[in-house]
């Protein structure tokens, strides 16, 4: 990115991003009943800071809608406009829409304003039309908005000190004295809140400039509870020597703070001809206060300034400028340093650490080859290295974490778009938004979250009426919540609707052939048929029949993250859907198996139970396949070294151990190894870059030794296998076809 | 073993290229040492499953899964013994690094383009798509082989 002002755009979306953000957040503050002022502030300030930027980089669409909206927060934040819930919902509306044309401004996608008219209509009702006036404050405001990071002076605006107005003038005579004017103000800083413009009318033209005089005059805004004579005193050693005038203005009359062209006519006005100067103008800011009011006057200092770089103290007063403007606010939870990082960075942090694991690992086992006693300092220290790995994976693996609030943020626009879509009230709680989980994770979960969403809303919840008629609020209630769960994060989607209809689901699963007509299924099976590929088609249920839009579909993307998902239904009570993921992609929890010689690793959360092989309990079926009941049901016996082309099938089990596999639907195969020699953290490297895809094989990872070992999918190898359990010659015959075509290997 | 970029001197003769010679079930065999990234000592590789015969399977290399392919098997030659005295060849080609197991490195040479010649058209061996020229130095034939066609055909096997 060579062009700088595209870095800067780029940044200022990255910004937007946050702001967008704080404003959902204060929207959903509101929402939930808080109706202060401070909250009110942090909307306005982010939709205030969005319009800034984006007048600074000419997105017209973008300018002008946030300057709407801030209208009417304005006058939310005056109180002459109550929050009322239609408003709230205009309100998060509007928030929406400001997301989009954040995005189009993005992507550069022309904005169509049919789209948002409505909105804007809406908009307009609350505030009137945007008259003359109100067009020319735009404009205005898009002038002197040169940094991004501008907010209004809210913390000053509500406090109650006296605000001071101070005209300083200085006379030739005090530079001769060696006098320095931003001395003065620094002395002035240390009594209270000081916000310093420089006036520059006076300044000749170049021609006509005499570097011995001063042609800088001052003024000065003071916030502070000193009495004038106080404030006098710093000027005491200067006083025959400049222009003063100190006077009060109305505590809180700077809410509306002057714009820059009007101080400068003011003081012009007032102050008359004065003596100038070319020291470097100054101006202070104190850091409590926010930078929003000297950012803006900065320029007006340059032509001044030209030859001097601005001077050191205003840099140093303000080390970060209200970078994050909105977690400034004083009621406002303190904010955490961040910082910003490429994720290549990280993902290679993360590679590298994985690699300090694995070399770990292959330190120990040669250390126990060597047959060091077990008390040896150099145990000792290995151990000690083990954890500090250990405890540097962990952190590592954590900066990749973010919380699910972005997620979370996403979801509460679909209901509100899904609800108004089909005319249900609906409102969306979340809790244990901070809950941190990878940041892969998050992303390849908004899917099918939003797909379960809008199936809570669509089918979950009951219309309005029927709610009433049940004894329920009429508003319905969907909760998105997100826990820890022993390593794991659990999400969970409730809906306080009628539960799952399980006779239609029934029906229905009948109708289509997927179980047979005559089957007695319990009422989780029934649930769970939902999850079938093919239960859901384009013919839509009726709203309150239940499920089921793509849920299969839902279900394989859960998978893919090493995830599970499962549904529980209380009819009349709601339904709830569950979903567990790692905390990460790049580990994982594995069984290490050994069969046919190889080593493997399988997922420790597709494992239900493991067993040791009993003669009694193995039954052959059909001429090349076996099944193992367990307790009273049978299931399908699959030689992992068998199907994975290791070796041929054996003539006896017995013995050997069991995994049992299984899906959240039940069990579905049990596969025979040979032992089980270990359950570790494995780091997953990927294979199908360097290789290829493997049928059966989800990955790669490291051991302790050196060696690879191939971590299994084992749903993808059950539903691949040929279940040949037995040795028999025509099955052998066919097996070695389906070899030759897997393989398709040049003999 | 030394890594073959150290060796590599950037000739004068635009024409000329550098190639790697090695030996593969007894015949001498060439490739583009551009292509090459390291030589290093056969290990023990994981074997995959449902893989093509010639490839052996997949080491360990600093960190980074590496599938190994078997040269002589995959050219169809005697196939080479495994033993340590095996050596993978850990080339780039097109975006991919693929380990050749071989039976040893002979050489660097610098051969001009002229002095290469098209293979002889000769419908009985397979192996010909993968030679794409042919050369003598030292009164040895020696093959150029064409990695590109050995991944190639290898990932539609492997699909």
């Amino acid at each position: 990115m060579s062009d700088p002002m595209a870095e800067i755009k780029a940044s200022f979306f990255v910004e937007c991003e946050e702001l967008l953000e704080s404003l959902q957040d204060g929207l959903q503050a509101i929402y939930d009943g808080a109706n202060d002022d401070e909250t009110v502030n942090i909307v306005f300030r982010a939709v205030h800071s969005i319009k800034g930027g984006a007048g600074a980089f000419g997105l017209d669409d973008l300018v002008g809608f946030a300057h709407k909206l801030e209208t009417a927060l304005d006058l939310v934040r005056a109180h002459e406009l109550a929050v009322t819930p239609e408003i709230l919902k205009l309100f998060f509306v509007c928030s929406d829409v400001l997301a989009d044309l954040v995005r189009d401004s993005r992507e550069g996608i022309p904005h169509d304003p049919e789209t948002i008219a409505p909105t804007v209509a809406e908009l307009e009702k609350i505030v009137g039309n945007p008259d003359e006036s109100e067009a020319e404050e735009t404009v205005d405001f898009e002038v002197t908005t040169l940094s991004l990071d501008l907010i209004d002076d809210e913390d000053s605006a509500t406090s109650a000190e006296p605000v001071w107005d101070i005209a300083f003038a200085p006379k030739p005579m005090l530079y001769v004295n060696g006098n320095e004017p931003q001395f003065l103000f620094r002395a002035l800083r240390d009594l209270g809140d000081l916000t310093v413009t420089c006036d520059d009318s006076d300044v000749p033209e170049l021609d006509d400039l005499d570097p011995e005089h001063g042609h800088l005059r001052w003024d000065l805004r003071f916030i502070s509870n000193e009495n004038e004579a106080s404030i006098r005193e710093a000027f005491e050693f200067v006083e025959d020597l400049c222009q003063l005038e100190i006077r009060q203005t109305a505590a809180g009359a700077n809410q509306d703070l002057p714009t820059l062209p009007d101080l400068a006519d003011l003081a012009s006005l007032e102050d008359g001809p004065a003596d100038q100067s070319t020291e470097p103008p100054a101006a202070f800011s104190d850091p409590s206060q926010p930078a929003a009011e000297d950012a803006p006057l900065l320029p007006t200092q340059s032509p001044g300034a030209s030859e001097t770089p601005p001077d050191e103290s205003v840099t140093a007063s303000k080390p970060e400028p209200a970078k994050e403007p909105n977690r400034r606010a004083p009621s406002a939870a303190i904010p955490k340093a961040t910082v910003r990082v490429d994720l290549d960075r990280i993902d290679r942090l993360v590679n590298l650490v994985g690699e300090i694991v694995i070399n770990q690992a292959m330190l120990s086992q040669s250390v126990e080859a060597a047959g060091i006693p077990p008390n040896s300092p150099v145990r000792t220290g290995l151990e000690e290295f083990q954890q500090l790995t250990r405890d540097i994976q962990e952190s590592v693996m954590m900066i990749r974490a973010q919380p699910v609030k972005s997620l979370f943020q996403r979801m509460s626009r679909i209901v509100r778009e899904a609800s108004s879509a089909i005319g249900k009230d609906v409102r969306l709680r979340t809790d244990g938004e901070n809950t941190e989980v990878d940041k892969t994770v998050i992303e390849r979960l908004a899917d099918p979250l939003t797909h379960m969403i809008r199936n809570a809303v669509d089918h979950g919840l009951e219309q309005n009426d029927a709610r009433e008629a049940a004894g329920k609020p009429r508003e319905g209630c969907v909760r998105l919540t997100a826990v820890h769960r022993s390593g794991r994060v659990v999400i969970e989607v409730r809906d306080d609707g009628a539960g799952i209809n399980r006779d239609k689901v029934m029906a229905k699963a009948m109708e289509k052939g997927l179980i047979p007509p005559d089957s007695q299924l319990s009422d989780g099976e029934i649930d769970n048929l939902l999850f079938l590929p093919g239960f859901s088609t384009a013919d839509e249920i009726s709203n309150l029949s239940g499920r089921g839009v793509g849920m299969d579909v839902v279900r394989n993307a859960i998978q893919s993250l090493g995830g599970r998902i499962s549904i529980q239904s209380e009819p009349g009570q709601g339904t709830k859907f569950s979903i567990s993921l790692p905390l990460t992609l790049a580990v994982l929890d594995g069984m290490v198996i050994r069969v046919a010689g190889e080593t493997l690793v399988i997922p420790l959360n597709t494992i239900f139970e493991t067993l040791a092989v009993s003669k009694e309990d193995l039954r052959s079926l059909g001429p090349s396949t076996h099944v193992i009941s367990i307790r009273d049901t049978f299931v399908p016996l699959i030689d992992l070294g068998a199907e994975l082309g290791y070796r041929e099938p054996l003539d006896d089990y017995a013995g050997g151990v069991v995994l049992l596999i299984g899906q959240e639907d039940g069990l579905a195969a049990a596969v025979v190894v040979d032992t089980i020699e270990d359950q570790r953290q494995v780091v997953i490297k990927g294979l199908q870059e360097s290789y290829g895809r493997v049928p059966g094989i989800a990955a790669a990872t490291i051991l302790g030794d050196g060696q690879i070992a191939l971590i299994l999918d084992p749903v993808d190898l059950i539903s691949q296998s040929s279940g040949r359990t037995r040795p028999s010659k025509t099955a052998r015959g066919a097996e070695a076809t389906s070899l030759m075509e897997t393989n398709g290997a040049t003999q | 073993m030394t890594e073959p970029e150290t060796a590599q001197n950037q000739s004068k003769d635009e024409a000329v290229k550098e190639y790697l010679s090695f030996l593969v079930g007894g015949q001498d065999y060439c490739v583009d040492i551009m292509q090459v990234r390291e030589i290093r000592g056969g290990t023990k590789a994981t074997t995959l499953p449902h893989a093509p015969t010639y490839m052996r399977g997949v080491i360990n290399l600093r960190g980074t899964v590496l599938p190994i392919m078997d040269l002589a098997s995959r050219l169809e030659l005697k196939n080479t013994k495994d033993g340590n005295r095996n050596v993978i060849i850990v080339a780039a080609i097109e975006d991919r690094i693929v380990g050749l197991m071989v039976d040893a490195v002979s050489d660097i040479l610098a051969i001009p383009d002229d002095d290469l010649q098209a293979p002889p058209d000769l419908p009985a061996d397979r192996q010909k798509s993968f030679v794409s020229a042919l050369t003598i130095t030292d009164n040895r034939m020696i093959r150029v082989l064409d990695l590109t066609t050995i991944l190639s055909s290898q990932r539609e096997d492997a699909a």
